[in-house]
């Protein structure tokens, strides 16, 4: 399988602070990828650099062609959903406007309303709080927006911060099934950030990790999962 | 009671002048966070464009949207060459450049077409217009042109995918980015329907307080009472706002007329409207700091 993504020396910049210091790692066109680390390791730092929203040097190809550089709102219209950590909606929105925004760089109109139908199959419960404002979600329901709202980008590749965060274990459970059958069903890429590597594991076909800036190990998930470094400082047994 | 009615239907037109300027000044408030002190003398400018274009034999309505538009493309220009460069920097130099801004746009109108006050046209005909011992000509068709723009304003924002892209790019731009959005280009959008907002109500208010460089100072203040009586952050509040700061300058000139006439005795009256509105300011500022229809977000975190 050919990568959809394509990530090479990538060092990142905040400010005078480097936070990023060798990154490499790749995408296969229809898996689930994820980095794990600790807090700090730059997982979220990657995921901001691939949308250039972070001053960032290294090579980044997504479907062959450099990205590096290239305006967050640019690389947006090539088709990677970016769903930010803390939950990415507009929070003064209706979770209505908030999924029409996402669709703003389409111009299939009959197939985003087609597309608005399939996600409310995958989170019913928006369909019914339509018309209010986001912000007063519960935090389970704003992360399904933020996700909702990804989907309506009719993603290639989907970048996920720690969509379990502060979460209920139940309410994790469900999006991670979610977020499996988008992968299959939608034939939508995802690279995933998460602090819950067990989940994240289980979930994802490869797994990189990082520390302080770099990537340490990878492999498949299986093989990952079985390192008894990781196992000891991410999996916690 | 004629005159009652009449310092009502006079407090709603300038109500109507307010709410616009107003309307524009959190219009740039939502998406950057600062008052835009240039507003009135930049919708002065525009005034004097219309003044122009009128007496090189255009009719009133095309000068109008001729300098409407002009105010727009100009309103882009200031924030994409002037603003933009300042993106990260301090408040206060971003304030020094809108007073700057407000010094140029208020020199530039004196160097071209002098300080001498001049006359200003109203379209509005006294035989169609009116309602006659309620509201005059000039007053009447003020208050529904600022009202067709409120609508077209309201319809842009509410309804249309562009309007809705604007939003999100003052709500959150990181997130607006992610989504799309080009959010520079929709920080110069906002200057420009800004800049033309005030033009209208430069261009609607010229009739009535005549034409020249000073003219719009006191109305940016009153324009900023209003904002804050409405919530700074909430357009609709502006509006509303407006015509409440409107209509209440002409109740307090009107009361203390009628003081007068009754104990003889001067307490307040037509010389302190402008004192009303700063004690408005005051008042609010120091009492309901978020206004009358200003909401404390809830967010849930």
């Amino acid at each position: 399988m050919a990568a959809l993504l394509e990530v090479k020396g990538l060092k990142a910049f905040y400010g005078q602070t480097q936070s990023l210091y060798d990154v490499g790692f790749e995408i296969p066109d229809g898996g689930i990828t994820t980095l794990l680390g600790a807090n700090g390791a730059g997982k979220t730092t990657t995921l901001r650099a691939i949308c250039n929203m972070v001053r960032t040097e290294g090579t980044i190809r997504f479907a062959g062609k450099d990205i590096a550089g290239q305006p967050t709102e640019e690389v947006v219209r090539l088709r990677i959903a970016h769903v930010p950590e803390g939950r990415g909606t507009f929070t003064t929105l209706t979770v209505d406007e908030n999924l029409r925004i996402a669709a703003y760089t389409r111009r299939d109109r009959a197939a985003v309303h087609a597309d608005l139908d399939r996600v409310f199959g995958y989170f019913p419960r928006l369909k019914e709080r339509l018309q209010q404002q986001a912000g007063t979600l519960s935090g389970g329901e704003q992360q399904m927006l933020a996700i909702a709202r990804a989907l309506m980008l009719k993603p290639r590749l989907m970048l996920l911060d720690e969509p379990s965060f502060g979460l209920a274990p139940l309410i994790v459970v469900e999006i991670f099934r979610i977020l499996r059958r988008i992968n299959e069903d939608e034939k939508v890429s995802i690279l995933l950030v998460e602090q819950n590597a067990a989940l994240a594991l289980d979930l994802a076909t490869h797994a990189y990790v990082l520390e302080t800036g770099r990537v340490v190990m990878s492999g498949p998930s299986s093989v990952v999962k079985d390192d008894e470094n990781v196992r000891k400082s991410y999996l916690g047994y | 009671m004629e005159q009652f009615t009449q310092q009502v239907a006079s407090g709603l037109a300038s109500g109507a002048i307010y709410a616009c300027v107003a309307l524009a000044l959190v219009m740039i408030y939502v998406s950057t966070d600062h008052i835009n002190f240039a507003q009135g003398e930049m919708a002065m400018f525009s005034t004097y464009i219309s003044w122009q274009l009128m007496s090189w034999g255009l009719s009133f309505w095309i000068a109008f949207i001729a300098a409407v538009a002009f105010s727009f493309v100009l309103g882009v220009i200031i924030e994409r060459a002037i603003l933009r460069p300042l993106h990260n920097a301090p408040v206060l130099s971003i304030v020094v450049v809108f007073i700057g801004l407000l010094a140029i746009c208020n020199s530039v109108a004196g160097a071209i077409w002098s300080y001498l006050i001049k006359e200003f046209p109203t379209p509005f005909p006294k035989s169609s217009f009116g309602i006659a011992g309620v509201i005059g000509p000039h007053q009447l068709g003020v208050v529904m042109v600022t009202l067709i723009v409120l609508g077209l304003l309201f319809v842009f924002f509410r309804y249309t995918p562009l309007g809705l892209a604007m939003r999100a790019a003052a709500q959150n731009p990181q997130m607006a980015r992610l989504v799309g959005v080009r959010v520079d280009w929709m920080l110069a959008l906002g200057w420009g329907l800004a800049a033309s907002v005030g033009a209208v109500a430069g261009i609607m208010v010229a009739h009535i307080v005549y034409l020249d460089p000073n003219m719009m100072g006191g109305i940016l203040l009153y324009a900023f009472a209003s904002a804050l009586v409405g919530g700074i952050s909430n357009p609709g509040g502006a509006v509303v706002g407006g015509f409440i700061v409107g209509v209440l300058e002409n109740m307090v000139a009107f009361a203390g007329n009628q003081i007068e006439k009754a104990t003889g005795v001067y307490i307040i009256g037509n010389g302190e409207k402008l004192t009303v509105a700063l004690i408005i300011v005051i008042t609010v500022l120091t009492v309901k700091p978020a206004g009358l229809f200003g909401r404390v977000v809830v967010k849930r975190v």
